[in-house]
């Protein structure tokens, strides 16, 4: 056993991941040299996980604050008002690095880690959804990781009970060596029965709950604070381990405490475990705390106090309880059959004190170990625009109906059915928008009876649009999700993100992020979309090269009456088709692009946000007054696709007479022009639709109708609807069962 | 209709079953925690879907050797209705109320999808509401779903009309296609002898409202209401 005054060497903080100046900073602010587990308590508390040391000074200029936002970020999950005295408790949050080095389990404690986000805030979990970045497909380690991540996202969520109802999956090859795990969670409360973090009352019990705390996860945070190297898979132990039980059992126990009344504050141990919850609680509480140690319950004999401060050991909280109440709250975490045990006193020392068989392992000021973190301000580099590319530099297909095929049938419009068919997403009973379409739609019953209300949530981002412009595609990014929220009906309210990124010390990669931000902030701000929770993971590279930009968006939009939302499948023969929004037939950084031709070139669509509001509107009232039959937000792939995604899902063809334009016909079918949808509605509703859409500033053209098993252009393009579903359907299953 | 859920630590659709018994009933069920010995003077003991006791060992095999099992068994033997669904199916083979065993998925995957189930006993107090050889949807969602039994066994359920439920196409066509598990015969759920306990994997109380898409799940309920 390392001794707990070990002399601390330059080798021992380089190793906990604090720089030189780091270090300084800890000497000046105790006055004397740490002992071991006090480094360990830093570099868990210092790190950039845990710090958002790099980020901090942007994040601050995000748009946090709205009518609706009871808890903007800093909590365990952002907590917005839903009306009816509920609110929706929200966060999505990244398990990159874990999950690369072992994709099954860094996936299920990426889900543990956001779903225990959700219900120490006092909600039950609702809803879950994904987004996943892998390797190009034929990168060696890509099947694997994505075989294993899929797996360990299913299986913990579908154990633990709540429907996984989305997500996005991609595949670059900027991701070979560092794939992305960014998982969302939400779940509902009562708006006046919110459990915080924040300490209170002096020599109130602390008190450990869930599992016992074992060697697994040591300085995972500071592992997911690194870049990677060829190195990277001798990181393995620092993998934790999920049990989806454990956590179904916490999460009843701790909503049966919660209604009991004995709960004043409580904290999940995520990263940084022990340490970080421990001195959150105390910090906002503005209180002292003081752990005993030999109370932890523990899964192997002979852990250190360094040990047990920095396990990531899974399924466990932290709280602070009523010490009259004590009893009660242990009766039901023993019904539950989980770990239950005092471990320390909150103090009005301020300070952070450890002790472990009678003797003090670590006593640091508390609120400084939070508050005084390094803080930097990181140069960066505005990155090169790309230019706009001429319509003329990009090829028409010979064949419009094999570019078709071609384009669904390629890694990133396929299916992804074989993905989500290994989620549970119909548990609860509640998903009325199921996986496939453009946002899912959970219902939520009003306490009182009447019409149900839904929630809509999405995930969006599209890093190549990020990376050809940080501004534009992080716009583009809200933008996508308020059109995936406005098609299904729902009005959207707020956002989480999960911004990953490469290493920050880089100016470009600094820049791209402090970029981005901008976008994202001003798009929040014209779409009235408030961001109130998110999380930073940077360091995304692998032998020097980043991923993509990724700013992953998680979405979640409000319907006051769920029945009134439509889906993207086409409904009825004879419906006219409409196309809403303007099409300039923009090609630079599409799909078509880049799955046809391989090509990642010029700037990305530009977002218009007032345009995005306005047309948003309108489609969404439209939905909402019941007049159209199907909408869908046009995204990747552009019109065709759209079309072709429409026709799949109702099994019905289209037969299409496009407008005269000046735009060349490939630009048209496949650009990717931003603020726009297609609608379908009966020929009468059609044609007042499109009176409305002018009266109200949108463009809107019937181009075609419903109908027949062939998806038509006439002239151009003729393939049986049941030929687009065997190309979509076919990729993934074909891919994941090569070996 | 009076019923009782049982709850063991892990399960998850407890409320699904729930919200359908009350749905099509009128009455909530009461909700029986694993404990207790006793059950409340009920027509209908539902064992709902989830992974209980995390389907560590074996799934359903710990949840069998929960105190409440012996009422459970002595209900049964009164000639009281016992629903298993899912889990709860698994559970109920390893109590021994169902012949067979529920294995992995020929997939090896966990599946959650809609299927096509042809009633093919459709004079059972759990199908009656149906009629005799329909196609109805209804939700599935496992991981180990494969039902299996031996030569003697599966005679004896043939022969005896005790598949109440197979896998098949939209045509009402067992074929391979269509059998998502695996499971032998297409089978997807079954009775016992007496006709008064039912075990299934897929979950018709996912499918009893227009907004979860469909009401083809509430036969089964409407079933039991008829004669409980």
């Amino acid at each position: 056993m390392i001794p707990n005054d070990i002399k601390i060497t330059p080798e021992l903080v380089k190793e906990h991941g604090l720089k030189p100046d780091e270090y300084q900073r800890i000497l000046d602010l105790i006055g004397r040299e740490p002992t071991l587990t006090e480094l360990g308590i830093f570099s868990a508390m210092w790190n950039e996980h845990c710090s958002y040391k790099s980020s901090k000074k942007w994040l601050k200029q995000l748009p946090t604050k709205g009518e609706r936002v009871l808890i903007g970020p800093g909590e365990n999950a952002g907590v917005v008002d839903i009306g009816d005295g509920q609110a929706v408790v929200f966060k999505m949050e990244s398990h990159n690095h874990p999950s690369y080095i072992e994709p099954y389990q860094g996936a299920t404690t990426g889900v543990g880690g956001i779903l225990r986000d959700v219900f120490t805030m006092g909600a039950r979990p609702i809803a879950a959804m994904n987004a996943l970045r892998f390797g190009e497909p034929t990168h060696p380690k890509t099947h694997h990781v994505v075989s294993g991540v899929v797996a360990g996202v299913g299986g913990y969520g579908n154990s633990f009970g709540v429907p996984t109802v989305g997500g996005e999956v991609n595949f670059h090859r900027r991701y070979n060596g560092n794939c992305l795990v960014n998982a969302f969670a939400a779940g509902l409360l009562k708006s006046d029965e919110i459990f915080l973090s924040e300490a209170k009352g002096v020599g109130m019990p602390v008190v450990y709950l869930g599992s016992k705390t074992g060697r697994d996860g040591m300085g995972g945070a500071t592992m997911a604070s690194a870049e990677f190297d060829e190195n990277s898979a001798e990181k393995r132990p620092t993998v934790q381990v999920g049990d989806p039980f454990a956590e179904k059992l916490l999460l009843e126990a701790s909503l049966e405490l919660m209604a009991s009344g004995a709960v004043i504050a409580i904290q999940d141990m995520g990263a940084a475990g022990l340490t970080c919850s421990a001195v959150e609680m105390g910090a906002k509480g503005n209180l002292g705390l003081e752990l005993n140690l030999d109370m932890v319950p523990t899964r192997e004999p002979n852990m250190t106090a360094y040990e047990m401060m920095l396990s990531e050991s899974q399924e466990r909280m932290l709280m602070v309880l009523h010490p009259h109440l004590e009893e009660q709250a242990e009766a039901i975490f023993r019904k539950w059959g989980l770990d239950f045990a005092i471990v320390g006193y909150t103090t009005d020392t301020l300070r952070f004190v450890v002790k472990h068989h009678g003797e003090v392992m670590a006593d640091l000021p508390i609120k400084e170990l939070g508050d005084q973190a390094p803080e930097y301000d990181r140069p960066w580099v505005e990155p090169a625009k790309q230019p706009v590319l001429d319509v003329a530099d990009v090829p028409a297909p010979a064949n419009y109906a094999k570019a078709l095929l071609d384009l669904l049938g390629s890694p990133n419009l396929s299916s992804r059915r074989w993905v989500w068919e290994q989620y549970d997403h119909l548990i609860q009973g509640n998903t009325v928008q199921r996986p496939g379409g453009d946002a899912a739609v959970v219902r939520v019953e009003r306490p009182n009876g009447g019409t149900a209300k839904g929630l809509g949530f999405t995930c969006d981002v599209t890093p190549r649009y990020v990376e050809a412009d940080p501004y534009e595609g992080g716009k583009q990014a809200i933008a996508e999700s308020w059109r995936n929220l406005s098609a299904v009906g729902a009005l959207p309210i707020a956002v989480t993100d999960n911004l990953n990124f490469g290493n920050p010390e880089r100016p470009e990669i600094m820049g791209q992020f402090v970029m981005a931000l901008k976008g994202i902030g001003e798009a929040c701000l014209a779409l009235d979309m408030p961001i109130v929770s998110g999380n930073v993971s940077l360091y995304n590279e692998t032998n020097g090269e980043a991923i993509l930009p990724t700013p992953a968006i998680g979405a979640v939009g409000l319907m006051d009456d769920v029945e009134k939302t439509v889906g993207v499948a086409f409904a009825n023969s004879e419906d006219v088709i409409l196309l809403v929004g303007e099409t300039t037939g923009w090609m630079g950084q599409s799909s078509y692009l880049y799955e046809l031709y391989g090509r990642e070139e010029g700037a990305p669509p530009p977002v218009d946000l007032a345009l995005e509001k306005k047309t948003g509107d309108f489609v969404r009232d439209c939905v909402i007054a019941g007049r159209v039959t199907a909408a869908h937000d046009l995204s990747d792939g552009g019109l065709l696709v759209a079309l072709a995604e429409m026709a799949m899902a109702g099994g019905k063809g289209a037969r299409l007479l496009l407008p005269e334009t000046e735009v060349p016909l490939h630009a048209f079918l496949f650009g990717e022009d931003q603020a726009r949808y297609v609608l379908t509605a009966s020929p009468i509703e059609a044609s007042r639709l499109i009176v409305d859409a002018a009266m109200a500033g949108v463009a809107a053209t019937a181009i075609g109708a419903v109908g027949g098993s062939e998806l038509v252009i006439p002239g151009h393009l003729t393939v049986a609807v049941a030929d687009l579903r065997e190309r979509h359907e076919s990729w993934m299953p074909s891919y994941m069962s090569a070996a | 209709m009076k019923s009782a859920v049982l709850v063991f630590p892990g399960i998850n659709r407890e409320r699904d079953l729930a919200r359908a018994f009350h749905e099509v009933s009128g009455v909530a069920p009461h909700m029986v925690w694993h404990t207790e010995t006793e059950l409340p003077d009920v027509d209908v003991v539902a064992i709902p879907g989830g992974f209980s006791y995390g389907d560590y060992l074996r799934c359903g095999a710990i949840a069998a050797r929960s105190p409440i099992i012996e009422a459970v068994r002595r209900h049964a033997d009164r000639g009281g209705y016992v629903l298993g669904i899912c889990n709860g199916f698994q559970i109920v083979t390893e109590i021994g109320l169902l012949p067979g065993a529920l294995m992995r998925n020929a997939s090896l995957k966990f599946v959650c999808k809609e299927v096509r189930l042809r009633v093919d006993n459709a004079s059972t107090a759990f199908t009656s509401a149906y009629a005799p050889g329909q196609v109805i949807r209804c939700p599935i969602a496992h991981g180990e779903g494969n039902y299996f039994a031996d030569a003697e066994t599966l005679a004896r359920l043939e022969g005896e009309g005790r598949v109440a439920f197979r896998y098949c196409d939209e045509a009402g066509e067992t074929t391979d296609a269509a059998n998502p598990n695996g499971s032998i015969h297409s089978i997807a759920g079954i009775l016992n002898e007496r006709g008064n306990v039912l075990g299934m994997m897929p979950h018709p109380e996912n499918l009893i409202e227009a907004l979860q898409g469909g009401i083809d799940g509430r036969g089964l309920f409407e079933s039991l209401a008829r004669v409980a």
